[in-house]
């Protein structure tokens, strides 16, 4: 069995949920009086913070989501003044704004201490050479990670993603022995090093943590094979913290929550009542310990079931199901969140585009996850030149592209082609399958 | 001297080439000529017809996008190097040909070829200085 902190993972139920109640009532208060938001939320249905004295009180408060994100962005959502802020990361909004989030010193600390339980979950150690092909920038993956390897004091490799050839050389060259990454990418890297001839069974990688987009079974077994490896998922949203916020153990049956630091419930996305041990529905965390961005029941839209039953690892926070669906239409591709209502802002604004347009995402073997883009053309958008119709076409995606922060192709393709349906059009054609049970 | 050009945008679609043209032939429009420029995910239809105007509102009640475009018919003369006389022609006036199709049909001893020139009456002009013959639009709609 590994264990980062065990005293803290291995806590004894009761007094976990001690733990929890006492946090629960200091961060209510806190949020109350420090975020504008929250003191609104609070007035308006008569509530007041005194009110919440533990746990049980939890289902009398009001609901957090993207929207007060964006209602005030950029840093409103923010507990502190600014002078106590020493990292902001950001995520994609529903609308041209995206979702900023923002830590303290000690918030980092948090986090990486969360990370360094994620990866010593799988087996990490001092001794270990972490390659984090995680994005490193607005994303939280990169840095997330990056905090938490060298916390436990791995030596850090901060390859960052893309250019697989690179990444296997590395792996070759520097022995890493540790993979952290998309799960998608990690079927990349498996594909290039076959295609480079390289044996992975050479190799001394040893385990992968993946996560940041929903996999299958499938892809586990895949990859596992393809890399030979132990392959973990991980689960975290920016807004909650990042990566860290539940993670796989070596027995891989769901991923444990962090329950020290974050509540978490199942509700009814429909009517937002908690719903019982056990059932499936949407995924709310309240965060117990963070200083600069404190969240109370934070609908996530992410669809799962919480497991209390006691795991082999003997680790006794609650595991979550991998994520199962969204209770909204975000895509997740390559790791970038994509809501449709951005592409449709950004199509609103190219004139002669037509408001009708279909997202089709693929992943293809051997590659990473493919976004077109449908655009139906106007008689304003048509040209009787070839060069004119690919000028438009680039010129749709590279828009598309800035305000969506990841390379995509656009197609036009003739009006009223697309299908209208009653009432709610289809504007998304997944075919990634990613939320199977296979 | 301009002669009115259909555009047509069609996906790579198999059917789409046959929707357009069963469509201008239930309305009884004549196709003169036609050439396609295609890249991987769609095509453009350009054609020549009879009556561009009544073929135009046909193929747009059948939901293409149709575009209308002013080209020139030029007579070329058919034998070794008559086509190369015209193009050098507009090259040392520094005019580019966006695109060019050859005519299905003869004007006498004499090709015709279709051409979307910049600057096209600038083109009409150096070519008839030269000598060429360019014919009108309902010349070509008449052949």
């Amino acid at each position: 069995m590994y264990y980062w902190n065990k005293e803290a993972e291995c806590m004894h139920k009761d007094e976990l949920r001690a733990l929890q109640s006492w946090r629960l009532v200091k961060i209510v208060r806190y949020a109350y009086h420090n975020v504008p938001c929250y003191k609104r939320k609070f007035d308006e249905i008569g509530l007041h913070p005194d009110d919440i004295r533990g746990i049980d009180d939890l289902p009398k408060i009001p609901f957090t989501t993207k929207l007060d994100f964006r209602d005030n962005y950029p840093f409103g959502m923010f507990a502190v003044p600014m002078d106590q802020v020493v990292r902001v990361h950001a995520s994609s909004g529903t609308t041209g704004k995206s979702t900023v989030v923002g830590y303290t010193r000690e918030d980092i600390a948090t986090w990486a201490e969360l990370m360094a339980r994620t990866l010593g979950a799988g087996g990490t150690t001092k001794g270990d050479v972490v390659q984090n092909a995680y994005g490193y920038g607005l994303f939280t993956g990169g840095l997330g990670a990056h905090y938490g390897a060298e916390k436990i004091g791995a030596s850090v490799v901060p390859i960052s993603g893309g250019n697989s050839k690179r990444q296997i050389q590395i792996m070759q060259d520097f022995g890493s022995t540790v993979l952290c990454c998309t799960p998608s990418y990690a079927i990349l890297l498996g594909e290039t090093a076959a295609e480079m001839g390289v044996d992975t069974s050479k190799l001394r990688l040893r385990v992968a943590f993946l996560g940041a987009e929903p996999w299958t079974t499938n892809m586990r077994r895949e990859i596992e094979e393809s890399l030979h490896v132990d392959a973990l998922d991980i689960y975290g949203l920016s807004e909650v913290i990042g990566p860290g916020v539940s993670y796989e153990c070596m027995e891989k049956a769901g991923l444990h929550i962090n329950e020290d630091h974050f509540i978490a419930e199942i509700i009814d996305p429909e009517t937002g009542e908690v719903l019982p041990p056990g059932s499936k529905g949407e995924l709310v965390f309240t965060t117990l310990t963070k200083q600069a961005l404190p969240l109370l029941r934070y609908r996530t839209r992410d669809i799962t079931f919480l497991d209390d039953s006691p795991c082999p690892c003997g680790r006794t926070f609650v595991r979550m199901h991998r994520v199962m669906g969204r209770t909204d239409d975000m895509l997740i591709i390559r790791g970038v969140n994509v809501f449709p209502s951005q592409i449709e802002q950004v199509l609103m604004e190219i004139k002669g585009t037509e408001p009708h347009y279909m997202i089709v995402v693929d992943r293809e073997p051997g590659a990473m996850d493919n976004l077109e883009v449908w655009v139906e053309v106007s008689p304003e958008l048509v040209s009787d030149e070839v060069r004119a119709l690919e000028e438009t076409e680039q010129m749709i995606a590279r828009e598309l592209q800035s305000a969506l922060g990841i390379s995509l192709k656009v197609k036009l393709v003739e009006p009223k082609t697309i299908a209208r349906s009653e009432g709610k059009a289809k504007r998304v054609v997944d075919r990634r399958d990613l939320y199977s049970e296979g | 001297m301009k002669v009115s050009q259909l555009s047509v945008f069609i996906e790579n679609k198999s059917g789409r080439l046959a929707d357009v043209t069963r469509a201008l032939a239930d309305a009884n429009i004549n196709i003169r000529a036609l050439s396609i420029a295609d890249t991987i995910d769609y095509g453009l239809l350009r054609l020549i017809v009879n009556d561009p105007i009544n073929a135009k509102r046909v193929l747009a009640d059948a939901a293409f996008t149709v575009t209308l475009t002013e080209v020139i018919a030029v007579e070329v003369p058919d034998r070794p190097g008559g086509l190369a006389g015209i193009i050098d022609i507009l090259a040392q006036a520094g005019l580019n040909i966006e695109y060019m199709y050859a005519f299905v049909g003869k004007s006498g001893e004499n090709a015709i070829v279709i051409f979307r020139i910049e600057r096209v009456d600038e083109a009409i002009r150096i070519l008839q200085d030269k000598g060429v013959r360019i014919l009108t639009g309902d010349e070509v709609h008449s052949i």
